[in-house]
């Protein structure tokens, strides 16, 4: 392949785009030159993936502003296929494979080589798999051997190969080695490598500094929604890059922390022990590793982490097994052990569990207020099996005066909330069950500015109580603000746990993205 | 005077706009009931009649209850049929062939009913297959248990107890009145409770500043539903007072609409079918719930067989045939959603009774059987329609 022009092949010009209530992306260039690997890094959030998403044209040319040229030529993309017939391919953090089917009907998955009438030569699909699967080293494989029987690492080249039948000319990686355990990811990256060879340009979103540092030709940061700087990466630190993507000044709205002076503190709320715990559908993969952390009565104590890091899986099999294989580990509350094997056990022994997802896992949107708010605590309003409307209602006008929720009554169906006022009604639901460590997944993702200095204060009235409280949060500006330790995790491990008074975000993003770890940080 | 109907008129409107899913289907029964009212000249409202679609569809109802809470727990039952013609059969046979007493083998039929239902809720919640697949099984197993349980034929001669299950009325006690004394007694103690129950809440809302109906209108409301209540009293005082059946539907009405609405399992049984994840998050325990519910389902099948059997007074092979799709459309006309979580007992009743009516009307102006098939056929699509697009234009712009 050779490209005659010496300009860029993909150039993004001013890209703003607006979703109600935020301006996900603000003025973003990007600039890919033939045959180059092209990083984009940046926080969660920052907008790295709604880029990719236009370019790609999920997001159909219309519903963003901006223009992109493609080699040479302005290109507006209605959907995948356009700009999938120009060339231009994604493949997805979450794989788009149908694990029933195989490895060839897959590859030729909406691109079948058929002759007239619609008919699929198979002897054609089958020849051209082979080659291809050659091409990005499956040849171990047979070409009618179903996805499914596959693992993580080989699915991922399926789609390569998928991607390469395409045609393609720009592959854009959306975090592919985030599933992948290092083995695979080297193998992966060696095959990005040599796709460079053959020319195919590529743009590789990744957290994982370290394999920017190893592949990538160019690198440009995204923060908030806008282009920092592109650097070249030969004269780059990670160190660098990661000024780059956390560079801005901590906000002025988090609460003045209020002191527990209460009989219990400085006393160890929750403990636990080496919890280690598998891939509910990958064996071998260990998404919690031997992770130990200890939370005080009256202590706010963050998790941070980047995407796959594991800390929503460690919360959410501590909280009665409800993710994945559990392997090893103990749990104590108040010095003793407890059994969390099942929800009501974990919520019998005190641990309440506020999920980062509140419309898939948090709340029932067809109910009202009142009965969302009284879910997890049912038995607290019944008698003898009854509920007492009496007493539910009377629950939910305090929880709707003291979280300050805002709806007519309490009894409108909680899908007609906004989601401010929503996560207010998932707290509601969690604080009602009478805690002593909740575990707050991202509180304030998808909430707006005002919700979240409200939901802040929450958490520091929670503390001021004696409640021991972990904040997972992707924001490290968040963390900094309302935490009084942060713990970083990285592939499953704790990394480092650092006090409110040493913890910069520079110092965090290393510790999260592997660069440093504390020396005998998971004991 | 006028100033005040207009008023009244208003928020009757607004109130009517606002309440559409709740009362929609109500109002469809009340204008079906007009209608027909008016092409058989009076006949669908005669007292005979009237005690006769109580008696034809109490089967039906019973079966539509049971299968609301199903797919409010966000499942299906196909199986009712086939069980419903197996407990029937179940009880035929006992009390024919064993001699066992009526009453006893009602009871019995009805723990074989909770047997199945045991069995078929083991797979789906604890097995984890889906229970379109276990009741599609369920339907084949227990019609071919039926028939051979019968050895193929029809038994007759059942007891007259047993009969009047269906058959039977309320006794008439008291001096001679012309009309039906303890029906009338059970309708206005139905008035009086309803009314009261009604003025409670009345209250409760305005001690939580929630928005009451306006003074006249809750007259008017309490008003219209004594007027309803009693002229529905008086009418089947006036033939032979009320049915057993209406009983054991009032009966359940009242148990399963309070079970649902208030109990902890009630509401973790909305809890999963609106959004199970979530509510296994909360505490909610999925394979007991789902257990319960297809206990729920099989008892309340074995009942509607024996009322069924009591009301032909024979067991046969085809007992209970396509009772399954009969009680699925009353559930979705009641106000039922595909996706669970949606619906109510009483729901579940009218929808029922919209078929029952259907029905009645139509074979009183001797439309065939195979146009009755059509219309029904497309009421089941206009309601369904009907509550989709309502439901979409309840919720754009605010989710």
């Amino acid at each position: 392949m050779t490209t005659e022009s010496t300009g860029p092949v993909l150039h993004m010009r001013g890209i703003t785009k607006a979703f109600p209530g935020v301006r996900a992306l603000d003025g973003v260039d990007l600039e890919v030159a033939p045959g180059e690997i092209h990083a984009i890094c940046g926080e969660n959030g920052a907008g790295k993936s709604t880029l990719v998403k236009i370019l790609s044209g999920v997001h159909p040319h219309g519903s963003y502003r901006g223009e992109i040229l493609f080699e040479g030529e302005p290109c507006r993309f209605r959907d995948i296929r356009a700009s999938e017939a120009r060339g231009i391919v994604i493949i997805h953090q979450e794989l788009a494979l149908i694990p029933q089917l195989s490895i060839a009907e897959n590859i030729f998955l909406g691109n079948e080589r058929a002759g007239r009438g619609g008919i699929i030569s198979w002897s054609e699909t089958l020849r051209e798999t082979e080659a291809l699967m050659r091409r990005v080293g499956l040849a171990g494989e047979h070409p009618q051997t179903p996805v499914a029987a596959l693992g993580v690492g080989k699915q991922q080249l399926v789609e390569i190969a998928k991607a390469l039948a395409k045609r393609v000319k720009l592959l854009i990686l959306d975090e592919p080695t985030a599933a992948l355990n290092d083995e695979d990811s080297r193998e992966l990256l060696r095959l990005i490598t040599g796709l460079r060879e053959q020319g195919i340009a590529c743009v590789l979103i990744s957290h994982k500094l370290n394999e920017v540092r190893q592949v990538a030709d160019t690198v440009t940061i995204l923060r908030d929604g806008r282009t920092v700087e592109t650097l070249p990466m030969a004269t780059t630190s990670e160190d660098r890059i990661i000024r780059g993507m956390v560079g801005r000044e901590l906000e002025q709205f988090y609460p003045e922390r209020t002191p527990y002076t209460g009989e219990r503190a400085g006393q160890v709320a929750l403990a636990v022990s080496d919890w280690t715990v598998r891939h509910p559908l990958d064996q071998q993969r260990r998404v919690v590793d031997s992770v130990s952390l200890e939370v005080r009565y009256g202590e706010i104590l963050g998790l941070a982490g980047l995407m796959g890091a594991g800390r929503t899986e460690l919360a959410m099999s501590v909280f009665g097994r409800s993710w994945g294989r559990y392997e090893r580990g103990t749990v104590a509350v108040h010095g003793h052990e407890v059994s969390t094997r099942t929800v009501s056990d974990a919520i019998g022994a005190g641990i309440a569990y506020v999920t980062e997802d509140r419309k898939t896992y948090g709340l029932n949107l067809l109910d009202t207020i009142a009965r969302n708010i009284s879910l997890a605590a049912l038995p607290r309003v019944a008698r003898r099996g009854f509920v007492d409307e009496h007493a539910e209602t009377r629950v939910a006008e305090g929880f709707r005066a003291s979280m300050n929720i805002k709806t007519p009554t309490v009894f409108e169906p909680v899908g007609r909330l906004s989601g401010g006022n929503q996560q207010k009604v998932v707290l509601s639901n969690w604080i009602n069950t009478g805690p002593e460590v909740l575990i707050l997944d991202e509180p304030t993702r998808g909430i707006d500015v005002g919700a979240k200095s409200e939901i802040y204060t929450v958490i520091d009235q929670l503390a001021a109580q004696g409640k021991a409280v972990i904040v997972i949060s992707s924001e490290l500006s968040e963390l900094l603000g309302v935490c009084d330790r942060v713990a970083t995790m990285t592939a499953g491990r704790l990394t480092g746990i650092l006090d409110r008074a040493e913890a910069t975000q520079e110092a965090l993003m290393r510790l999260m993205t592997g660069t440093d770890e504390q020396t005998g940080a998971g004991a | 005077m006028s100033p005040v109907i207009g008023r009244l008129a208003t928020v009757v409107a607004r109130s009517l706009r606002t309440n559409m899913r709740q009362y929609g289907m109500l109002i469809a029964l009340v204008a079906l009931l007009a209608v027909f009212q008016i092409w058989t000249g009076g006949d669908v409202l005669l007292p005979r009649n009237v005690s006769n679609i109580i008696n034809q569809n109490g089967y039906i109802l019973i079966l539509a209850i049971g299968m609301m809470i199903v797919i409010i727990n966000g499942h299906i039952d196909l199986s009712v049929g086939s069980i419903a013609g197996f407990a029937g059969a179940a009880a035929a046979v006992m009390m024919l062939e064993h001699d066992i007493p009526w009453q006893l083998a009602l009871v019995l039929s009805l723990l074989i009913g909770a047997a199945i239902g045991a069995w078929q809720g083991f797979w789906i919640a604890y097995v984890g297959l889906p229970s379109f697949i276990v009741t599609l099984a369920g339907m084949l197993l227990f019609r071919g248990a039926t028939r051979i349980l019968l050895e193929g034929r029809t038994w007759s001669g059942l007891p007259q107890g047993f009969q009047d299950i269906n058959q039977g009325f309320l006794p008439e006690v008291g001096p001679d009145t012309n009309y039906h004394n303890l029906t009338l007694l059970l309708g206005l103690a139905v008035c009086g409770v309803v009314v009261i129950q009604e003025w409670r809440t009345r209250q409760q809302q305005k001690d939580y500043d929630l928005n009451v109906l306006p003074r006249e209108l809750f007259v008017l409301k309490c008003a219209a539903i004594v007027a309803a209540v009693m002229a529905f009293s008086l009418t089947l005082a006036s033939y032979r007072g009320a049915p057993v059946v209406l009983l054991i539907l009032g009966g359940l009405l009242v148990l399963l609409g309070f079970v649902m609405r208030n109990s902890v399992i009630g509401r973790h049984v909305y809890a999963l079918g609106g959004n199970r994840a979530a509510a296994q998050l909360s505490g909610v325990k999925y394979r007991r719930v789902t257990m319960a519910v297809f206990i729920n389902m099989g008892v309340l099948s074995a009942l509607a067989g024996c009322v069924f059997t009591a009301r032909t007074g024979t067991a046969t092979t085809g007992a209970g045939n396509l009772f399954e799709l009969e009680a699925i459309a009353a559930a979705f006309i009641g106000g039922a959603s595909m996706s669970g979580g949606v619906g109510t007992v009483l729901g579940a009743v009218i929808g029922g009774l919209v078929l029952g009516v259907l029905d009645n009307g139509m074979q009183l102006l001797k439309i065939g059987e195979d146009w009755q098939q059509v219309i029904k056929g497309l009421v089941l699509l206009v309601a369904v329609a009907f509550d989709v697009w309502n439901k979409r234009r309840g919720l754009t712009g605010r989710a």
